[in-house]
């Protein structure tokens, strides 16, 4: 008798365990949207000063359009944009930072590749800047173009980035012999260059646009219009949280295709009334467009409320900066560019 | 029996706290890693690196493995703390002899020297040689040659190069020499010992060193030509040089920080060895009629160095622990290459840093056998 009474309980006591275990997982959404609300704040990665994508001002402000990706996780997930923690990181800290779990979003002008991709326990969750690769030089040397590169070339770089492979992939492809000289802050390549060390900087045609601004005498120098790979840039999440990434995903959609509609910071709430049900489902004012991450149903209207549309954000951050007020691939589909995000339905 | 088990028991306790602490780690590591879906493994070693380096004493191409890499650039590590090790040596010698001159001037110049190198950190140093000395240096279009060959100038340091022919036979002739001298050291160590006669043993060094050599270029066919670094035009305002060797600013900014910084403490140990020596040592080899070069040579410095060594071998540590400063500068050693970007194209963290971190390992632990192994032949043998 006692013998059965023991393998029954032992029997209840598994089925329990196994119910217990399943609850769990179906009430457990994100791990990381949860410690988030828990914090009070997005854990951000950016760049170590980079005008236009994330810089900090004199009081510790960070702008930016990579800024303005994790403002608009903060705004949907936490209701502020502006409880963001940011974390500045060398190219060479990024990836660990966010796989060892110090940040949740990295969002600094990170180039998507099918290595990164796939092999280190990485996201890519969208573009948020199409750009490549480019060379600046100074206009004395004369040189308007890369086939004037002759032998024997410095080019100053950052390592532990694509710029780096790709600056071999297009010497070894000329022919020519160059000289990598490869720092690891983008302020230290800046500095040799300006020096003289070397004879051009290689980057991101963003980057160098952006780091022009901070030479000692900008209008010396040029960026040649050769283009030499492609750079698709975006935010990043860690791998095996399928809900963080999704959010982090559509926050970025929702800029983009809030500037499609016109759906402006100042306009949003007056959108709540449009006959348009895209435009309603954008503002929250239609569909539970929240509820599959976990999210109430304004999360959206607070992104475009709080940090604007992509337009906006382009604007502030890259046009009115004088960094590149062309905005090129970077332009929605409808007017020309290859900004097309899938729709909010 | 009981007291056996009672020494036995903290041991025990001890060996499986330290093992229960590094399986932790390891469980840790595994778990997340597994959570985020990356592999442990070091099968990227064999894969393509894929960059390029910007200066490497061996062959290396983008082309080669990531192991082969790891070998260019721990060489290249080598090289910057062989080449501190040595000029910190001398002029920490130098100046560790010039703070005991009799001379105000030489003594207290020696003590500034000291005082200021050693008590500003060692990366704002290099930083300071590297951005700010080389930014006064001239671009190579306007650079004045020095000793009538060598350009220094803000792209590097240009030297000519040496083509040999037969280089064989030469460094034959030169083994010659080096044997034959060591030969000649233990035939006058034995003729002292006998018949108490002395050899002029450091001349005959010299001369066999010179003439044996030399004799490879009048009869052996040797021949020594230089090509020298010449100006060339890449675009209407910039130049660089071509033919010869050039060193990259980025290692002289690093061995002149380092050797700068290291050769203070190496003073001081120089000078403590010294001073550690009584006066009456001295004065009782001068009464027994040795005269101040062999004072020095053999009282002195065998006691001294036993007091110098030491110390010094920490210092020669530090030097080579301090030179993975070089990735902020853009010099390629192992930190910047191999644990930079390396593990920057890979995302092999774990792998990456452990490799780094028992490198260094080796290399210490290599240094400091060597210097031990050292200071047991000098030390006194008690009889």
């Amino acid at each position: 008798m006692f013998k059965h009474l023991k393998q029954l309980t032992s029997l209840v006591a598994m089925i329990a365990v196994v119910f217990a275990f399943t609850t769990e997982a179906m009430a457990k959404k994100s791990k990381t949207l949860k410690n988030t609300q828990k914090k009070g704040f997005v854990r951000c990665g950016v760049s170590q000063g980079l005008p236009g994508f994330s810089n900090a001002d004199a009081s510790g402000n960070w702008t930016g359009i990579d800024v303005d990706v994790c403002r608009a996780v903060a705004a949907a997930v936490l209701g502020d944009a502006n409880k963001v923690k940011f974390t500045p990181l060398s190219a060479k800290e990024r990836f660990t930072a966010l796989t060892s779990g110090e940040i949740d979003i990295l969002s600094r002008n990170t180039t998507w590749t099918l290595s990164r991709d796939a092999d280190i326990g990485l996201t890519f969750v969208g573009v948020n800047f199409y750009d490549g690769q480019g060379f600046m030089v100074r206009k004395s040397s004369g040189i308007t173009s890369t086939g004037q590169f002759k032998d024997g070339i410095s080019a100053c770089t950052n390592i532990g980035t694509t710029t780096e492979l790709n600056m071999r992939d297009f010497f070894n492809s000329k022919g020519i012999k160059y000289e990598p000289v490869a720092f690891e802050k983008a302020d230290e390549v800046v500095a040799a260059y300006d020096a003289g060390r070397c004879d051009t900087y290689t980057t991101d045609k963003s980057g160098l646009a952006a780091q022009r601004t901070k030479m000692k005498n900008p209008d010396e120098h040029i960026v040649l219009p050769e283009t030499i790979s492609k750079e698709p840039l975006g935010p990043v999440v860690r791998q095996g949280d399928a809900v963080w990434e999704d959010i982090v995903r559509w926050s970025l959609n929702t800029m983009i295709e809030a500037e499609e509609y016109g759906i402006t910071s100042a306009n949003a709430d007056s959108m709540k009334t449009s006959d348009n049900p895209a435009i309603k489902r954008l503002v929250g004012a239609e569909g539970e467009m929240g509820a599959a991450f976990g999210l109430d149903n304004e999360w959206n209207l607070r992104i475009i409320k709080q940090v604007g549309n992509y337009g906006e954000s382009y604007k502030r951050n890259i046009a009115d900066t004088g960094i590149l007020p062309d905005r090129g691939p970077n332009q929605l589909w409808t007017k020309g560019g290859i900004l097309y995000v899938p729709p909010a339905r | 029996m009981n007291n056996k088990i009672k020494k036995l028991v903290p041991q025990v306790l001890t060996i499986l706290f330290v093992i229960l602490i590094f399986g932790f780690f390891t469980l840790n590591a595994q778990v997340n890693m597994d959570n985020r879906g990356i592999d442990f493994g070091f099968g990227f070693l064999k894969q393509e690196a894929s960059f390029d380096m910007q200066f490497t004493l061996l062959d290396y191409d983008g082309q080669d493995s990531y192991a082969w890499a790891y070998v260019v650039a721990l060489l290249n590590t080598l090289l910057v703390s062989f080449l501190g090790i040595i000029f910190c040596t001398i002029l920490g010698v130098i100046i560790g002899v010039a703070r005991l001159s009799q001379n105000f001037l030489i003594r207290n110049s020696a003590a500034w020297y000291v005082e200021f190198f050693r008590n500003i950190p060692l990366l704002l140093q290099i930083f300071f040689w590297y951005y700010a000395a080389l930014r006064a240096l001239p671009l190579p279009e306007t650079a004045e040659p020095w000793f009538g060959v060598t350009y220094m100038t803000i792209k590097g340091y240009y030297i000519p190069s040496m083509i040999w022919e037969n280089l064989n036979v030469f460094l034959s002739c030169l083994l010659a020499a080096i044997v034959s001298i060591i030969f000649i050291r233990i035939y006058a160590r034995k003729l002292q010992e006998r018949e108490g006669k002395q050899l002029p043993v450091f001349y005959i060094s010299i001369g066999l060193l010179i003439i044996l050599p030399l004799l490879s270029f009048l009869i052996g066919g040797v021949k020594l030509d230089f090509e020298l670094p010449v100006l060339k035009q890449l675009a209407q305002t910039s130049f660089i040089f071509e033919g010869g060797i050039a060193l990259p600013p980025e290692l002289i900014a690093l061995v002149v920080a380092l050797s700068l910084y290291t050769s203070t403490f190496v003073a001081e140990c120089v000078r403590a060895g010294i001073q550690g020596i009584s006066k009456g040592q001295k004065e009782a080899a001068a009464s027994v009629g040795l005269n101040p070069n062999q004072i020095l040579k053999l009282v002195i410095m065998p006691q001294a160095l036993r007091i110098i060594i030491p110390p010094t071998t920490n210092q020669y540590l530090n030097l080579t622990k301090n030179s993975s400063l070089a990735a902020a500068i853009a010099y390629p050693d192992l930190v910047l290459v191999f644990a930079g970007t390396a593990l920057m194209q890979t995302g092999k963290a774990i792998e990456i840093v452990g490799i780094t971190m028992l490198t260094y390992l080796t290399i210490s632990l290599s240094i400091a056998a060597l210097m031990n192994w050292y200071n047991k032949r000098i030390e006194i043998k008690e009889k």
